[in-house]
């Protein structure tokens, strides 16, 4: 076997400590290679956790929560809701009269908490001074990598219910 | 200090640097493979993460032929 040592081989210690001070370079070259090929298991690994993930995964099944009353915002009015669970808080926006949009709160950068700037029409996140559109959500400037989770909306009489989130608001 | 050492023993550690620099090189491209498929799940594709999975387990391959390569030249120079 390549991996096992012969009996007739040095001892272990004289592999891995050099005796001679010429022999140190190349124990602490194959030593550090050792450790960059443990490094690309490690990452290799991840890669496969990654695999995994997406073979398993589940369509995620959303409940229907009212959010609001129609006109109980204001045109350019914003109103916070957390959804689909209590630590995700998302924004509903109201933008013409009859038009409303909602996307998760959280930006796609680092998870600061993004907030509406009514003067530039568009999501603000203060952090990294990343902006997305408030028409679909798509990333206009700035480090955030993903466009903001949209909450899909529906109007039930004279309700908005959210009833489900589009990660790939942009597409 | 300089040492002044064999052709023989410079010549096994300029291969020995090569195939380090190419181990690093394989690293880099890893990680951002891992990085793009990481922001890919997030986004909701996951049809990238099959093909990362085979070329990072490729690029592991090759760093662990690499580091093979490294230990029998280690290994024969330093028998001389």
């Amino acid at each position: 076997m390549m991996f096992q040592r012969r009996p007739s081989s040095d001892p272990l210690w004289k592999d891995e400590f050099s005796v001679q001070a010429a022999d140190e370079r190349y124990v602490n070259r194959r030593q550090f290679s050792k450790f960059l090929v443990l490094t690309s298991f490690g990452l290799l690994v991840g890669n496969l956790w990654i695999l995994i993930r997406s073979l398993r995964h589940r369509a995620p099944v959303y409940p229907a929560v009212p959010i609001a009353r129609l006109g109980e915002i204001p045109i350019g009015g914003v109103k916070q809701f957390r959804y689909p669970d209590a630590g995700d808080t998302c924004l509903m926006i109201r933008t013409a009269p009859d038009h409303y949009v909602a996307y998760s709160q959280k930006c796609t950068h680092l998870s600061c908490a993004v907030i509406y700037s009514q003067v530039n029409n568009r999501l603000e996140c203060p952090c990294h001074d990343g902006y997305f559109s408030v028409n679909d959500g798509r990333v206009l400037q700035g480090p955030p990598p993903r466009p903001l989770p949209k909450v899909m909306l529906e109007q039930r009489g004279d309700e908005l219910v959210a009833v489900g989130i589009d990660l790939n608001a942009e597409g | 200090m300089e040492h002044h050492q064999p052709p023989i023993q410079k010549r096994g550690l300029t291969a020995i640097d090569g195939a380090m620099s190419l181990i690093v090189i394989l690293l880099m491209v890893q990680m951002w493979l891992l990085t793009t498929a990481l922001e890919a799940l997030l986004a909701g594709h996951r049809e990238t993460a099959l093909p990362a999975a085979l070329i990072s387990a490729a690029i592991f391959g090759a760093c662990l032929v690499l580091f093979l390569f490294v230990d029998k030249i280690d290994k024969e120079v330093r028998r001389r």
